[in-house]
């Protein structure tokens, strides 16, 4: 293959480079911040504007009205919108996330308890998406229009249009109920929980940490029913997706040649023409990593799952504002890193980017 | 053959796992519950205002007296040995039982006692009004509550109530005591002790807290030197589990040992075997339509009572609510002192259109309801949407979320709200406070009940609901609850249906379990698996 850039002068790339990293590092500060700021005023306008008091949150619905002023005063609540949004803002910038009012915690501290559970979720999912879903798209796109084809096809399907919570709710009957091959619901039985030190919060990266191979395989067991569901999903779409980018490389001229020239037909699909379409598909596997760590809240509800899907929902129900801005921020910046991973990887996958 | 070489990998790795985890058996010096608990917003018992959260308090606290959860006119010691009242009704003083050491070792006293009955009023969280209501406030309140010495607690009240109230008044979670030289160490900034008694615990209780992680789990320890005798529990372990099919799965592996959430169709498989005990226990909780009287044809008592006739009481309770409540239509719920049991109404759309048509309205109307979109609300209203059209009145179902459709309530924005109401303490006068009592019914007045709410002005009403509350002999006073509730029925905005029963699933094996009529009388301390 041609590259582009390397049939540069290199002198010229050298004297562009200079201030380059700087003015990337102050562009990409710029961006990410601005990208956070108008999320969080989006997200706090949003739930100004919903017809819940975030007083009745904290004080019940059974509080006088002298309590009720006196929270409405501590939550700040009787100030304009707009300096209730710079009070904020200027709280965040240091740090300060505020605290849950239906936690009575620290949101950053809660964060830090039901992120580490989405997240563990989420990768094995997005793995099991990977893993499963790009070579079975592959398979598809090289029989297109034939049996393996339309099992991908309705297999995924399946995946798109089942709802997840009556999918989780069969898979729990099944798996957990009646042949007892997988743990229930929760995150670890409960003669183990509080066991294990949290360092990390992902329970199984915890449990080998402390050596307790016990508790390691006991989480194992109790993620893998949901993982596998959310894997389910990531499945679907990555198959769907890798089947379209591939069936486009598999008509290009190259493959033909390669044919031609008698590589070995294994050789041109997983070597050559998959090659070509690891760019579009980072995106879509980010894409599909990044809705998996917003949180599955429905996942969540039927498992028993402390993520930050029901944390955020949770809190939203109940106009727990700084939980949810809070929520917003941490699912925010996984959009923004993941974006940047796949730019980067970009960057050491296709010459033409650099 | 690659995607067929996966699977049979995946599914032997399956396999391989299964046979590492044993299938589930709960352990039997621990009792495992699954129950919703995302309503504990704090631990702290001069806040707690929650069901769960009051439940939680109950088994970690002592309190100065309690009543028998059989008979609830049946008032009985707890960390208070005995009491006495003055001739003059205003003041009681309480014998502190000997003996009593909280989970910290601390000796409890009556300083205890008079500092939690103190820090709860100066707190002024949501329910300080429960005992802000005998006169006290910030200022009075270490003046008129007093310990005479460790054995001895003295309060005055501003005027001579009904003792019964003043009695129940302290059953109530705001009555238990607090460890204040454990909280006091913990204070900040004068809070006495609350931003750490939030998620942590100072009580003497049956079972101390281990760890509460909301949203997730609550895990109480037995306290081995409890002066009732030890827990047979070591440890109880509630779990949040959100979804009721969960927790019915749960309990039928033998991973829990007690659902509390399950609905009317999963209790009835369970009910027919015998693995399974499945408890009813009637709860405080009534279910009632709140009609606006600003709102159109509801300034008419003849409309109000027509939709009381509008109701298919039977119907809905036998297949919607399936023997999780019983019809009840007086404020005062079975159990209370004074409740009116007669149900006068029954579903009678005939008799509703005669009354409609006296009003003037024998074309019926149209109307809204706001309503919490989840169960059983949503279903109760659908009933109800039916039969209202039996007499012509088109209902309106507006589903929101909880806090949204309270929000609009509040504010006096609705036409028609369903709701459910829960006594705040076992005294009648909770429920005659809110339901029978406007004081002022203007947009801006400082208490607003429910009456207030439907913007119901009754002052004379408000002034028998305050009699009663001043009445010192026990059977006269019931007597005048029993006349407050025949005419509140008759006239009032208040649509009663139910009363609710919790319904409770439990392994077959478990015993001494004690279900009360609130949550605060949920019990664990006597537990035991058989």
């Amino acid at each position: 293959m041609v590259d582009p850039v390397s049939a540069r002068p290199a002198g010229s790339r050298r004297r562009l480079s200079l201030p380059r990293p700087i003015a990337v590092a102050v562009g990409i500060v710029a961006q990410v911040g601005l990208t956070l700021l108008g999320l969080l005023l989006v997200t706090f306008l949003i739930g100004r504007v919903v017809p819940v008091d975030p007083v009745l949150a904290a004080v019940g619905d059974r509080a006088p009205q002298a309590v009720y002023e006196r929270v409405r005063i501590e939550l700040g609540l009787h100030l304009p919108l707009h300096e209730q949004f710079v009070v904020y803002v200027g709280k965040v910038v240091t740090g300060d996330f505020g605290e849950s009012v239906l936690t009575a915690r620290p949101v950053i501290e809660d964060i830090a308890h039901v992120f580490p559970a989405t997240l563990e979720l989420a990768t094995i999912g997005v793995l099991i998406g990977i893993l499963f879903g790009i070579p079975a798209g592959v398979v598809a796109a090289v029989h297109q229009g034939r049996w393996p084809d339309q099992l991908v096809r309705v297999f995924g399907l399946v995946g798109y249009s089942v709802p997840i919570f009556w999918l989780g709710l069969v898979g729990l009957l099944l798996f957990y109920a009646h042949w007892g091959l997988v743990a229930g619901p929760g995150r670890l039985d409960i003669f183990y929980e509080g066991l294990v030190e949290p360092v990390t919060g992902l329970i199984m990266v915890d449990a080998l940490l402390a050596g307790e191979v016990e508790i390691f395989w006991n989480a194992v067991s109790h993620l893998l029913l949901p993982a596998g569901l959310l894997g389910y999903f990531s499945l679907a779409y990555i198959s769907r997706m890798t089947r379209s980018f591939m069936i486009d490389q598999l008509r290009q001229e190259y493959v033909t040649t390669a044919r031609v020239k008698g590589v070995a037909e294994w050789r041109v699909i997983w070597v050559h023409a998959l090659r070509n379409i690891q760019v579009p598909l980072i995106t879509v596997i980010a894409l599909s990593y990044a809705n998996l760590l917003e949180g599955s809240v429905l996942t969540e509800t039927v498992f028993a799952w402390p993520g930050l899907g029901q944390y955020i929902t949770n809190s939203l129900r109940k106009a727990d504002m700084n939980a949810v801005l809070g929520g917003t921020v941490v699912v925010g910046t996984c959009f923004i890193a993941l974006n940047m991973v796949s730019d980067l990887l970009y960057r050491l996958l296709d010459p033409r980017a650099r | 053959m690659s995607k067929q070489f996966l699977t049979r990998a995946a599914m032997a790795a399956v396999v391989a796992l299964a046979s590492a985890t044993a299938i589930a058996r709960t352990p039997d010096d621990t009792l495992v519950m699954a129950l919703k608990i995302d309503d504990i917003i704090t631990l702290d018992p001069a806040e707690v205002f929650e069901f769960s959260g009051a439940e939680y308090a109950a088994q970690v606290y002592d309190r100065l007296i309690s009543y028998d959860v059989r008979d609830v006119s049946r008032i009985l010691p707890g960390a208070a040995e005995s009491w006495t009242i003055s001739d003059d009704g205003r003041t009681f003083t309480f014998k502190i039982r000997d003996g009593i050491t909280f989970h910290s070792g601390n000796p409890l006293t009556a300083r205890d006692a008079a500092f939690s009955l103190r820090r709860v009023v100066k707190l002024d969280q949501s329910p300080a009004f429960i005992l802000t209501q005998l006169g006290w406030n910030a200022d009075n309140v270490d003046g008129l509550v007093r310990a005479l010495d460790d054995r001895t607690l003295q309060f005055t009240t501003d005027q001579s109530y009904a003792p019964t109230f003043v009695l129940y008044l302290l059953t109530a979670g705001v009555g238990s005591v607090v460890d204040e030289k454990l909280a006091m160490e913990h204070e900040v900034d004068g809070d006495l002790g609350h931003g750490w008694l939030r998620t942590n615990s100072a009580g003497s209780g049956a079972f101390k807290l281990n760890a509460w992680r909301p949203n997730e789990s609550l895990v109480l320890d037995r306290n081995d030197d409890y002066w009732q005798g030890s827990p047979g529990f070591r440890r109880a372990f509630v779990r949040h589990i959100p979804e009721s099919a969960t927790q019915s799965l749960l309990l039928q592996n033998g991973d829990i040992d007690i659902a509390r959430n399950l609905t009317p169709e999963q209790l009835a498989v369970l009910r027919g075997n015998p693995a399974y005990n499945v408890e009813a226990s009637p709860k405080g909780a009534i279910w009632y339509l709140g009609l606006n009287t600003r709102r159109g044809p509801f300034q008419n008592i003849e409309v109000r009572n027509a939709l009381k006739f509008l109701i298919d009481y039977d119907t809905i309770r036998d297949t919607i609510l399936g023997g999780q409540m019983v019809v009840h239509q007086a404020f005062l719920p079975r159990g209370f002192l004074g409740a009116l049991e007669e149900t006068p109404y029954s579903y009678d759309p005939a008799k509703a259109r005669e009354l409609l048509a006296a009003a003037g309205y024998a074309d019926g109307f149209s109307i809204t309801m706001d309503t919490r979109n989840n169960f059983p609300v949503m279903d109760m209203a659908q009933a109800i949407q039916a039969s209202f059209a039996e007499a012509g009145i088109e209902l309106e179902i507006i589903p929101g979320d909880g806090s949204q459709t309270l929000t609009k309530y509040r504010a006096r924005n609705h036409d028609i709200y369903i709701g459910r109401w829960g006594p705040d303490y076992q005294d009648p006068h909770t429920n005659a406070d809110t339901f029978a009592n406007n004081p002022d019914n203007s947009d801006d007045a400082g208490f607003k009940p429910l009456a207030w709410r439907n913007a119901w002005d009754i002052p004379a009403l408000s002034r028998q609901t305050q009699a009663a509350l001043l009445e010192r002999d026990p059977a006269r006073r019931a007597e005048m609850y029993l006349d407050l509730q025949r005419e509140h029925q008759q006239v009032s905005p208040f649509v009663i249906m139910f009363q609710e029963t919790e319904v409770i699933a439990s392994r077959s094996d478990m015993g001494g379990m004690v279900w009360g009529p609130s949550f605060d009388d949920n019990r664990y301390w006597q537990g035991t698996k058989n």
